[in-house]
């Protein structure tokens, strides 16, 4: 259909700055927007169905899967062997995380072998039938417990430092030392993970992968098989959530739906079911942090020692990063005077933990804001005058508390206002003293409140991964396709990408076309991860469609003789010196004078760079800010509660679109307080994952949100840097403003001691722990 | 004995008795296979036709009797709008009406639905494919992110609705909780069905 456009109109519709619905809004009411499961299957499909371990740390003494290949239906069962290239498919390059397991498995649920039968049914229910003998030996379960110092490290641990913590802390007036427990979440992607992969002719295969990271994904299947990278193309149209739990872990369905496929020369599909989804894919990282803090009689902090212990699961996959960014988050918007932080990412047998939506940086500010509340109970004073005691220099004061431990200097700091401004609108200090009385009324029922700061690093630290690409294509009636290396999971980044595209022409957004990720059209990308997708790629189509646009600039100006800078794109049309001549014409024009209407884009951050063995640099190109304040009542007798009230303030510098950033402010909010109160992965002394379905692992519901939840973008901010149109990324920066909720939870367990004690609750604060808390509480004030 | 079975018609009626039937004769089947011990009683399989009437269409399927609702509509009929989340009754995103009351498709065996209707999100549009004011409060409200509970979520709040658990936002935030949405877009969920709340009653 090619509707006219409104040649007259004085904006396009759907530029960036404006509020579009997102663009599967209809397909995905009306059921319509296809999954990669939802795709027809090509004609003789087979699938897959994965045999698991069933001990956590064994040698395979023998497989015997004979009645496996004689069950109904099944055409064959691939193992190690089976692998053309490489068994690994380690994102790190250790060469730790073997497809199928090759001689000794490190966690139960490890995949072994892998059925392919006509049927999913049938792979299945054959994978139930392999007689696997192992040796068993001791598993390492869970991190508490370790040295951190020297029990076994997947990969290099990272120590930041900057001054003398050790004897800033020795010489300061006060000091506390503590330690917390903070555990893992599950991902719990609605769409699990699939892979279809169709073989081609001669080494070529195409898989259908719900992937966050389809160039990594291509890479990871071309060294599976044996194959360049050239041979492979993954498409990904749109996922049923990521979280980052797709970023390596689509990579083994991938592998193994590839690899069967080039096999039998038939199109293979394979589905995890949840329960092997849960059991066998990585998770957010279960952490130990150790931290002992010096400070003065007002609560300014004057040093601190993190250790960051976090557990990497069996190989090293991201945890080396995941260690770096949680230590580059223990800051969180606080300036240290002397700092000394070290992550280890300790070997255990658990399936291997992974990038999880902020990607360590929660974990590192939950332990950061652990410490502001010992300060405060230690000094006596409202948690949240320490934080303002403890904040960076705001933007433009020329002041010396602006150097991160890792020696970058914060120039964008706008904390103080948005802190002020929520205090304000949350009427925090009018609620706090409500609260109090409330208390003092109530036996049995207490309230907490606590406001909770966010200062989030926006960059991969991984330097060569800040880049992306894009390819625009102007058709000769004027519509225009777009494509680019990020990944579509909800997060409506195609759409903001759309828009700058529009923007650039100044069409309609309705005029481009938004297409499905491949690596056949865009090469060598980075994962949609680290909040970057619209950051990078939207820069990326932005230089795309510069460059188509500069060609028919020049075009005009030849054609119609007149300087360049008298062509003016103006919505859905062109002025060329005193002419309007509508955008369609004009390409048409240009198309027929032979002018190229393609074009590829490019982008990499500027300025940042980082020296790990170092531990200092400029690592992040910007800050993104927010805070949040939340309110609960805790049962003192159950220890069950309920989330009363949450405000949130954040930062997206120019929103590119509002609509969406606020469902992402929400939407993060919401899993960072699942993550710290009701998610709770449970491991047997065996190492059994024993919560692998929604029936044990509870992710919040639409009844756990706050009852009274308000929500709102600064509306004042712009990036300092030039980023896409002075907006900021949006994907992660919004988890940890859950912190507020296990703050104010602590806050509520902290009354039943008349607040004179620091209740130290771990996460997740789940009623058995809450209650757990009250009880240590008043036994240790009884005592006294 | 798997093809007698095979050919018992199944009704509303009489599937219970065919279902306690199959019960007792799965084990009786795997006592008996003791020779082949490797020899699954799974591989038996206990087909019968069903007939669905999904979006007032007609299905005439030939089904093992342990597929599901969920199954059955994605696999046999093409409608691939239903997603399956966890396939165990929790997580909401297989969510069908069957005469205009909810259930969840993967809890229910297709042949448990024989003779009823059934309807999908396929089927909720109007008759002139507008949309039903539910799929649009959806879209007004920016109730999804991935989109992927998302059909699920728009059949349980018609559900929701028509039960009458749709009073205020604390009822259907109660009423809604066997939903479940990662991307938490519950405010806006919620949101979206207070504003379609009066039109779908009329609907
Ligand atoms: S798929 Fe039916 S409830 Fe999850
Ligand atoms: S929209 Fe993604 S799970 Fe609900």
């Amino acid at each position: 259909m090619n509707k006219h456009s409104d040649l007259k109109a004085a904006r396009i519709v759907g530029g960036v700055h404006s509020d579009q619905r997102h663009d599967s809004a209809h397909k995905h009411v009306a059921g319509t927007a296809v999954y990669i499961d939802d795709m027809p299957e090509p004609a003789g499909t087979l699938h897959a169905g994965l045999g698991l371990s069933t001990v956590a740390h064994g040698i395979l003494k023998s497989v015997d899967l004979s009645s496996v290949r004689a069950a109904p239906g099944v055409v064959d069962v691939l193992t190690y062997e089976d692998v053309p290239g490489e068994n690994d498919i380690s994102p790190s390059g250790m060469h730790d995380d073997p497809v199928l397991a090759e001689g000794k498995v490190q966690f139960h649920g490890q995949p072994i072998f892998c059925v392919i039968a006509e049927t999913r049914e049938q792979a299945r229910r054959a994978a139930r039938l392999a007689k696997i003998e192992y040796e068993e030996l001791d598993p390492i379960v869970h991190i508490w417990g370790l040295d951190p110092e020297k029990d076994k490290q997947v990969t290099t641990p990272l120590t930041l430092k900057r001054g003398d913590a050790a004897a800033a802390i020795a010489a300061s007036p006060r000091r506390v030392k503590g330690s917390m427990k903070l555990g893992g979440q599950d991902h719990f992607y609605l769409e699990g993970q699939v892979a279809l992969a169709v073989p081609g002719e001669d080494d070529e295969i195409l898989v259908y992968s719900s992937t966050q990271g389809p160039s990594e994904t291509q890479h990871m299947v071309a060294h599976a098989l044996g194959v360049p990278s050239h041979a492979v193309t993954i498409e990904v149209r749109r996922m049923g959530g990521g979280f980052g739990g797709k970023e390596t872990q689509a990579n083994q369905c991938a592998a193994i739906a590839a690899i069967a496929a080039k096999k039998f020369k038939r199109a293979v599909k394979i589905r995890l079911d949840r329960d092997e989804d849960m059991t066998a894919t990585g998770k957010r990282h279960d952490f130990v942090i150790d931290y002992e803090v010096g400070f003065d009689e007002e609560g300014h902090i004057l040093g601190v020692d993190y250790m960051f212990a976090l557990n990497a699961g069996f190989s090293a996959d991201l945890s080396g990063p995941v260690g770096d960014r949680a230590l580059f988050h223990c800051d969180n918007a606080y300036f240290y005077p002397a700092v000394h932080a070290k992550s280890a990412p300790l070997y255990t047998n658990t399936v291997s933990n992974t990038a999880f939506r902020g990607f360590g940086g929660p974990q590192g500010m939950v332990g950061c804001e652990r410490v502001i509340e010992e300060v405060a109970f230690a000094v006596g004073k409202d948690p949240l005058e320490i934080r303002k005691l403890n904040f960076y220099d705001a933007m433009g004061v020329a002041g010396e508390r602006n150097v991160t431990p890792y020696h970058q200097k914060v120039e964008d700091c706008i904390i103080q206002r948005i802190v002020a401004e929520l205090e304000e609108s949350a009427d925090y200090a009018g609620r706090r003293r409500a609260i109090a009385e409330f208390n003092a009324k109530n036996r049995f029922i207490k309230r907490g409140i606590a406001l909770t700061p966010v200062k989030f690093g926006i960059s991969f630290t991984k330097t060569e991964s800040n880049q992306a690409g894009a390819l625009v294509h102007v058709y000769s009636d004027g519509s225009v396709h777009m494509n680019h290396g990020g990944t579509e999971m909800g997060q409506g980044l195609h759409l903001k990408v759309a828009q700058v595209v529009a923007e650039e022409f100044q069409i309609d957004l309705d005029r481009v076309k938004i297409t499905a990720t491949t690596t056949a059209k865009v090469p060598n990308t980075s994962p949609t991860a680290a909040s970057s997708g619209a950051d990078l790629n939207g820069m990326a189509a932005q230089n795309a469609a510069r460059q188509i646009r500069k060609r028919l600039t020049d075009f005009a100006a030849d054609r119609y003789q007149i300087p360049a800078d008298q062509v003016v794109f103006l919505p859905n049309r062109v002025r060329v010196g005193n002419q309007e001549i509508s955008f369609n014409d004009l390409v048409k024009q240009a198309y027929i004078a032979r002018v190229q209407l393609s074009a590829a884009g490019h982008y990499k951050t500027p300025k940042i760079h980082w020296d790990r063995a170092k531990g200092r640099g400029h690592a992040f190109y910007y800050y993104a800010y927010g805070a949040a304040c939340s309110e609960v009542s805790v049962d003192t007798l159950t220890g069950e509660y309920v989330v009363e009230r949450t405000d949130i303030l954040h930062d997206v510098g120019r929103s590119l679109n509002r609509a969406i950033d606020i469902g992402q402010v929400e939407g993060g909010f919401v899993q960072g307080m699942g993550w710290l109160t009701t998610e709770e992965l449970v491991w047997d002394e065996k190492g059994r994952l024993r919560t692998h379905a929604p029936s044990t692992y509870k992710i919040p519901l639409a009844s756990d949100r706050p009852k009274v939840f308000n929500v709102a973008l600064t509306d004042w901010s712009e990036a300092y840097e030039p980023t896409i149109h002075r907006s900021k990324a949006v994907g992660e920066p919004p988890l940890p403003l859950g912190i507020s909720v296990l703050q104010a939870l602590s806050d509520a367990v902290a009354s039943v001691a008349d607040h004179k004690v620091c209740p130290r609750l771990d996460a997740p604060a789940t009623p058995e722990r809450v209650l757990m808390a009250i009880e240590r509480l008043r036994a240790e004030t009884a005592d006294k | 004995m798997a093809n007698r079975l095979s050919r018992i018609r199944l009704s509303r009626r009489n599937f219970m008795v065919g279902s306690a039937t199959a019960a007792v004769a799965m084990p009786l089947v795997g006592a008996r296979a003791g020779s082949q011990p490797e020899r699954p009683s799974e591989t038996i399989r206990y087909t019968a036709p069903v007939k669905l009437t999904i979006n007032h269409q007609p299905y005439e399927l030939n089904l093992d009797l342990r597929t599901t609702l969920l199954d059955a509509i994605r696999d046999h009929t093409g409608l691939t709008g239903t997603k399956k989340g966890c396939d165990h009754g929790q997580c909401g995103a297989c969510t069908v009406l069957i005469n205009g009351t909810r259930v969840l498709s993967c809890l229910t065996f297709a042949v448990m639905a024989d003779g009823r209707e059934v309807t999908t999100i396929e089927g909720l549009a109007r008759e002139d494919s507008s949309l039903h004011p539910m799929q649009q409060a959806f879209i007004d409200c920016d109730a999804f992110q991935c989109g992927y509970c998302t059909p699920g979520q728009i059949m349980s709040a018609v559900g929701c609705v028509h039960e009458g658990h749709a009073a205020s936002e604390g009822e259907i935030r109660e009423y809604m909780s066997g939903n479940l949405c990662r991307c938490a877009a519950y405010p806006n969920v919620v949101a979206a069905i207070l504003q379609a709340r009066d039109e779908t009653r009329k609907a």
